[in-house]
């Protein structure tokens, strides 16, 4: 399965490059005035460790393109090029990349796949004045600046999203966590959790920390965990590591609902084959999920389905999403990367418009934050489903 | 209650570094040298009980005999090929060898094995067991029990085998034992199979117990157990147990009642403040330098 899955993904890159390398002489120079087409440039983690993140994001963004030009365009007669360079989640790569990019003329920007690479290219983007619309970078330097908006949401946001979400939907009344303390994305999401919940009146029986030199043994957590009489236990941290707490909680007797954010997604493959049982009932916070019934997303995943064989993911869904929001900046900015001011237009476009999208309906704010409902989804079966479906 | 459950899972996490202190402390009393590479050892064990069991499908227990094999085979090449020609060297370049043997373990596995954590198959399928409102791992029980054994067994065999008396003779002189017509290679091999099979041991619990197993899974176990060694007195073996359970004692019960960030620190601080007030550690015998 995994081989086929390789093969596949070879084959997809090949045709992928293939389609760049000969659509390449047309594009010369970027869009011109007879061409009309609009280059949307990303990079991302194509190989090594962080592959799937990077692959997603390119098969999400080319679907979109896709779509978009197999309906005829948009904005009298204009189709949209999308290509996605290997920055291996390395920042000096990615702005290697991006410099390629800029050369081929691209007009807009995916900025990075993952936060690292998607801040050292932000870096770039300023200089050029240059739309930057990232997919998936949650950190919150990656849209330091005023060109940069993302599709996901920030990392602190998360937190505050959960803690809503819990008691909004009363999932849980007594909650715990255990979070990474040596890792920035995981203290940024647990003090907005614990921020929040001090707000909204959730009550957090139990706060225990690791370290990255410490994150294989948690049974000293889990007791305390388990003392605390909590019965959802929530885990702003990566799917490593909450295989080790999933696992071990089950070990320990400890019945709990185990709530994560995008970090957790993942959990299935971490978790191995012999625990798959144990992942049942695991919650996680994300504004896409795969089975919901609503336009755009059903018909998003028919199609990616379809392409791929694969169930689209968040990163998927986030890149799908960014290259409509780019297509409705241009629209709505009303001017071709040839005039004078394009870049700026296309900026102050984005704070006008309304997408919606498979990750939910978004406006944006100056902030670059995108303002759009959080979900969760639930796994069942060895498979996501959403929140309001399970219920 | 939260008490004893923490204690019992530091007894536990204590007996895995027990078995790999163990090895530590065998290699550096009869050969001299610190096996840096031992910590790694565990990792291959586990390795190898996941693809017996998980890739050719073989019952858990041939998997676990396999891993032991594997590990008493690898331990002895490791000793001749690594560190038998530099016998008569300097102390410091067996340790940077021993360092170099360690770094080769954890990328031979990466590229076999690659980054992603492999999950260890249910050897052992023991269900937790409740007492009142304690629950105690069936993992806790099992290493303990086979850790309890395992150290009688090899203070048996030390005390009361010609064998053992070999090696208690190669620790205390070796040019005297070679003299009284004790093999010295053969002892040392002996040593190093039983350290490696010590290991593999350790690290069949290490997977049981915490789930999964990557390249650099056997790192830091391997460290906090040289800890131990040192803790309990280098060159002893009742030393180096002593050491490990107290060890993983300390550990749990500091990141319980103190700080969970702060356990290493305060573990190391502990290993300070013996080694200042008994520079031998624990059980260490006092040594008369002969001038």
């Amino acid at each position: 399965m995994k081989k086929l899955m390789a093969l596949f993904l070879a084959a997809a890159m090949m045709l992928s490059m293939t389609a760049c390398g000969s659509s390449e002489p047309a594009a010369e120079g970027g869009s011109t005035e007879t061409e009309k087409v609009l280059f949307i440039g990303g990079t991302g983690p194509l190989t090594g460790d962080y592959a799937t993140y990077g692959t997603s994001v390119k098969q999400g963004a080319e679907l979109a393109a896709e779509e978009i030009n197999a309906d005829g365009g948009f904005a009298d007669g204009w189709t949209v090029k999308v290509r996605v360079e290997d920055d291996q989640a390395d920042g000096a790569q990615a702005v290697q990349a991006y410099a390629t990019l800029f050369d081929d003329g691209m007009d807009v920007t995916l900025g990075g796949t993952t936060s690292g690479a998607c801040i050292a290219i932000t870096e770039e983007a300023v200089k050029d004045n240059m739309l930057l619309l990232t997919p998936s970078g949650s950190q919150l330097e990656c849209t330091q600046y005023d060109n940069c908006f993302r599709v996901c949401f920030e990392d602190s946001a998360q937190g505050l999203y959960a803690a809503n979400f819990i008691k909004d939907n009363a999932v849980a009344e007594k909650v715990a966590i255990i979070y990474d303390k040596s890792n920035d994305y995981s203290n940024g999401l647990r003090n907005s959790f614990v921020a929040t919940a001090a707000e909204n009146g959730l009550e957090i029986v139990a706060d225990e920390a690791f370290t990255n030199q410490s994150n294989t043994d948690f049974s000293v957590q889990l007791q305390a965990v388990k003392e605390s009489g909590a019965d959802l236990l929530f885990l702003p941290i990566y799917a490593q590591e909450a295989a080790y707490i999933i696992t071990q909680a089950d070990k320990a007797g400890l019945d709990v609902t185990f709530f994560g954010c995008d970090g957790l997604d993942g959990i299935l493959e971490k978790i191995g084959q012999d625990n798959l049982p144990l992942a049942e009932g695991v919650m996680l916070l994300t504004p896409f999920a795969a089975d919901s019934e609503t336009e755009p997303t059903k018909s998003f995943t028919a199609a990616y389905k379809a392409k791929y064989g694969a169930t689209p993911d968040q990163f998927a869904a986030d890149a799908y999403d960014a290259v409509y929001a780019i297509i409705a900046a241009f629209e709505k900015a009303g001017v071709t990367p040839e005039d004078e001011g394009f870049n700026q237009a296309m900026i102050d476009a984005m704070l006008e418009i309304e997408v919606v999208g498979t990750t939910g309906t978004m406006r944006w704010d100056a902030s670059g934050e995108p303002d759009k409902n959080a979900t969760a989804v639930v796994i069942v079966d060895g498979v996501y489903v959403s929140y309001d479906n399970v219920k | 209650m939260s008490f004893l459950s923490n204690l019992i899972s530091g007894l536990s996490l204590g007996s895995i570094y027990a078995l790999i202190a163990l090895g530590y402390t065998m290699v550096y009393g009869i050969a001299k040298m610190l096996n840096f590479a031992h910590g790694d050892v565990i990792m291959v064990g586990a390795f190898t009980v996941i693809v017996a069991v998980n890739s050719m499908g073989l019952p858990a227990v041939l998997g676990i005999v396999l891993s032991v094999l594997i590990c008493v085979v690898m331990g002895v090449t490791i000793e001749r090929i690594a560190y038998k020609p530099l016998r008569s060297s300097p102390p410091l370049s067996v340790l940077i060898t021993a360092i170099g043997v360690s770094y080769f373990l954890q990328s031979l596995a990466l590229i076999i094995f690659g980054s992603t954590q492999k999950s260890f198959p249910k050897v052992f399928n023991m269900e937790p067991v409740h007492l009142g409102e304690l629950t105690i791992k069936g993992e806790s029980i099992e290493t303990l029990v086979v850790t309890t054994a395992i150290m009688i067994g090899l203070t048996l065999f030390i005390n009361k085998t010609k064998m053992g008396k070999a090696m208690r003779a190669v620790s205390e002189d070796r040019a005297a034992a070679e003299l009284m017509g004790i093999s010295v290679n053969k002892t040392i091999t002996v040593t190093f199979a039983i350290g490696s099979a010590l290991a593999s041991v350790a690290g069949l619990f290490f997977g049981a117990t915490y789930g999964f197993i990557g390249p650099y899974t056997g790192s830091m176990p391997g460290i906090k157990a040289f800890v131990a060694a040192v803790f309990g007195g280098i060159g002893s073996i009742p030393g180096a147990m002593l050491g490990g359970i107290l060890l993983g004692v300390i550990e749990n019960l500091a990141k319980a009642y103190i700080s969970t960030e702060l356990s290493d620190a305060i573990v190391f601080g502990v290993l300070v403040l013996v080694l200042c007030l008994k520079p031998t550690g624990l059980l260490g015998k006092k040594i008369n330098e002969k001038v």
